[in-house]
């Protein structure tokens, strides 16, 4: 019987009694298997890294494992939103110089993690990335088995090189059918977590394949991969082909090989999803798994709008905005806010004339940051405000205020809603 | 290792985001955290909770972040264990990370209600509900994760094995 894409990277990580690691592909892993691996990339940011590097300083290692290989990024409370951030961010500083650490990413040279790490060619097809940050899944999209860990975890891993992993099952999710307008990644992602739920990937790595996500683009599929974890997934997989190759060659920091899943591979669950009768979606407060079809998200007011993070914060996604926005102005009861999601990406966007398009909209742009997806700053929600996001997380208070909501959407509607003053889709005022 | 305390009870899909709030996360010891634990589902949570007490909850318990800083809240505020019918997974190596017991056991949190006094043996594996009398039996550790809770969480775990030089 055949390996899926997870347990296939499994294998050749696998570390044995003696602290050799399995780089080739004899020694096979079953779903249920507790192992443990050497993993690449060791990830922290600044709320993080401070309880890992606590930890870490407790396990009585003065080195860690690999300088090159330890990666830690100021975005959640950076720039500095407060003194106790700004302690937080200076923790993480002095650790990242004392270690030797080159790739330690502060204000002005950062871009919001799960942005800026493929960008940097720091994950590569094949890797195995841990982070403590449970959007690390992103890197799925690159064919990389990444997956988010509390902080002693990576206090150990940053220490060893090493962390035990249970071999999860997986489920195949295969998208066919014809995309509708504005139907993007985060429509397809939302979607799913609908029919599955919050916990219906639970433990579980999930491959999401067919002729649709073929033919995504690497935002449409970061995207998805990001989102895995909303589904309470270990990992969200992607095929490593044509696309994939492109956005990595010259970006590479290492060499890679590449890992394919088996025809024939066991999984726990597979299924079938047509989307040529999907629309944009909106995820309803408090859970991602609310989601409803734009054409039925009823008159809802919104008070925001927020355009950025590691979900959605590529240039593909301000593109997709700039087209709703471009002569047109954002309603004035709206605060629009737009947030590239690394340094490159805000480049890229003002040479474009996105960000030209965005000011003279009414919008506020912002230098990358996680900030308002986790109401931290940069846009924290008052009692009974609504905004629409192309964040990840609608929970209760997730933005701010207990008593404010969320809802998740893709960059279009987001855009269209700001215009709107209200939850809609950008066809209309396109016509 | 035997617990006995009052049940808080909750539904599922208790996040992390309402375990403790984000605005909250500028700081990381256990005990400025545990002031805030729960408040945006539960605001009296922080002030009545017992040292000893336990959490009872649905399915998928601590699903959403990353953050150490739920569990570490949780602990801090002096609950002695989570039960719940199911946990996320980062939140489950968290808590064990940490030498916060939790035990998965969907009967016995099923036949919960809020303020019953419970009674757990971590090592037996059961729970006991003093209201009811019913003892519910939960499936037991790997022995491997037996052992990082035996050591007393991941960190001494790790130090005695790397001072044993099994690994490094």
């Amino acid at each position: 019987m055949g390996h899926t894409l997870a347990e296939k990277i499994i294998a050749v990580h696998l570390v044995d009694g003696e602290g050799n690691v399995a780089s080739d592909n004899q020694i096979e892993v079953w779903p249920g298997d507790l192992v443990e691996v050497a993993v690449d990339v060791v990830l922290s940011n600044d709320i993080t890294a401070p309880i890992a590097i606590r930890e870490f300083e407790k396990l009585g290692v003065e080195r860690v494992f690999d300088p090159n290989r330890v990666v830690m990024v100021a975005d959640h409370f950076a720039p500095n939103k407060d003194i106790k951030s700004a302690e937080q961010c200076l923790t993480m500083r002095q650790f990242a110089r004392v270690q030797g650490l080159p790739h330690h990413f502060d204000v002005g040279r950062m871009g919001i993690e799960h942005v800026l790490l493929p960008e940097q060619g720091l994950v590569v097809p094949g890797d195995i990335v841990v982070g403590a940050d449970s959007h690390t899944c992103t890197y799925g999209a690159l064919g990389a088995f990444a997956t988010g860990m509390g902080s002693t975890d990576i206090a150990v891993a940053m220490a060893t090189g090493r962390v035990w992993l249970r071999v999860p099952e997986t489920i195949r999710i295969v998208y066919h059918g014809q995309l509708q307008p504005w139907v993007g990644g985060k429509d397809l992602i939302l979607y799913t977590i609908g029919q599955i739920g919050v916990g219906g990937a639970l433990y579980k790595a999930i491959e999401f394949a067919g002729p649709v996500v073929d033919g995504l683009s690497m935002a449409g599929r970061f995207t998805m991969a990001n989102m895995a974890i909303e589904a309470g997934g270990k990992v969200g997989l992607f095929a490593v082909d044509d696309v994939t190759c492109a956005y990595v060659g010259g970006r590479a920091s290492r060499p890679y090989r590449v890992y394919q899943m088996d025809a024939d591979a066991a999984y726990a669950q597979v299924l079938e999803i047509d989307v040529s009768q999907i629309e944009p979606q909106v995820a309803f407060p408090h859970l991602p798994e609310n989601v409803r079809p734009v054409s039925q998200a009823g008159d809802v007011r919104i008070d925001q709008a927020v355009i950025g993070s590691c979900t959605n914060g590529r240039l593909e996604d301000l593109r997709v905005a700039a087209d709703v926005l471009r002569g047109r102005q954002v309603h004035s009861d709206v605060r629009c806010i737009i947030i590239p999601g690394s340094q490159q990406v805000y480049l890229d966007a003002l040479r474009e004339g996105l960000i030209e398009i965005f000011v003279e909209a009414g919008a506020a742009v912002s230098t990358p940051t996680c900030g308002p997806c986790l109401g931290g700053h940069m846009g924290v929600l008052a009692a009974g405000e609504r905004a629409v996001s192309t964040t990840n997380r609608n929970f209760r208070g997730r933005m701010g205020h207990p008593e404010s909501e969320v809802y998740l959407v893709g960059p279009a509607i987001a855009a269209a809603s700001a215009v709107a003053g209200r939850i809609a889709g950008p066809e209309k005022m396109l016509l | 290792m035997r617990m006995a305390g009052t049940a808080w009870r909750y539904g599922d899909n208790v996040d992390t985001d309402v375990i403790i709030p984000a605005r909250y996360l500028n700081v990381s010891t256990p005990e400025e955290l545990a002031r805030h634990c729960m408040e945006d589902v539960d605001p009296d949570f922080a002030n009545a909770v017992q040292p000893g007490d336990i959490i009872v909850a649905g399915e998928n318990f601590g699903c959403g972040s990353s953050r150490e800083h739920a569990p570490l809240a949780i602990k801090g505020a002096g609950v002695a264990c989570v039960v719940a019918k199911s946990f996320a997974r980062i939140f489950y190596r968290n808590s064990i990370n940490i030498g916060l017991p939790i035990l998965e056991c969907p009967e016995a949190v099923e036949e919960t209600e809020e303020g019953d006094q419970l009674t757990v043996d971590l090592k037996a594996g059961t729970i006991t509900n003093e209201r009811t009398g019913r003892t519910y039996r939960t499936s037991p550790f790997p022995a491997f994760i037996m052992g990082i809770i035996q050591a007393g969480g991941l960190v001494p775990y790790t130090q005695r094995r790397i001072g044993g030089r099994e690994i490094i």
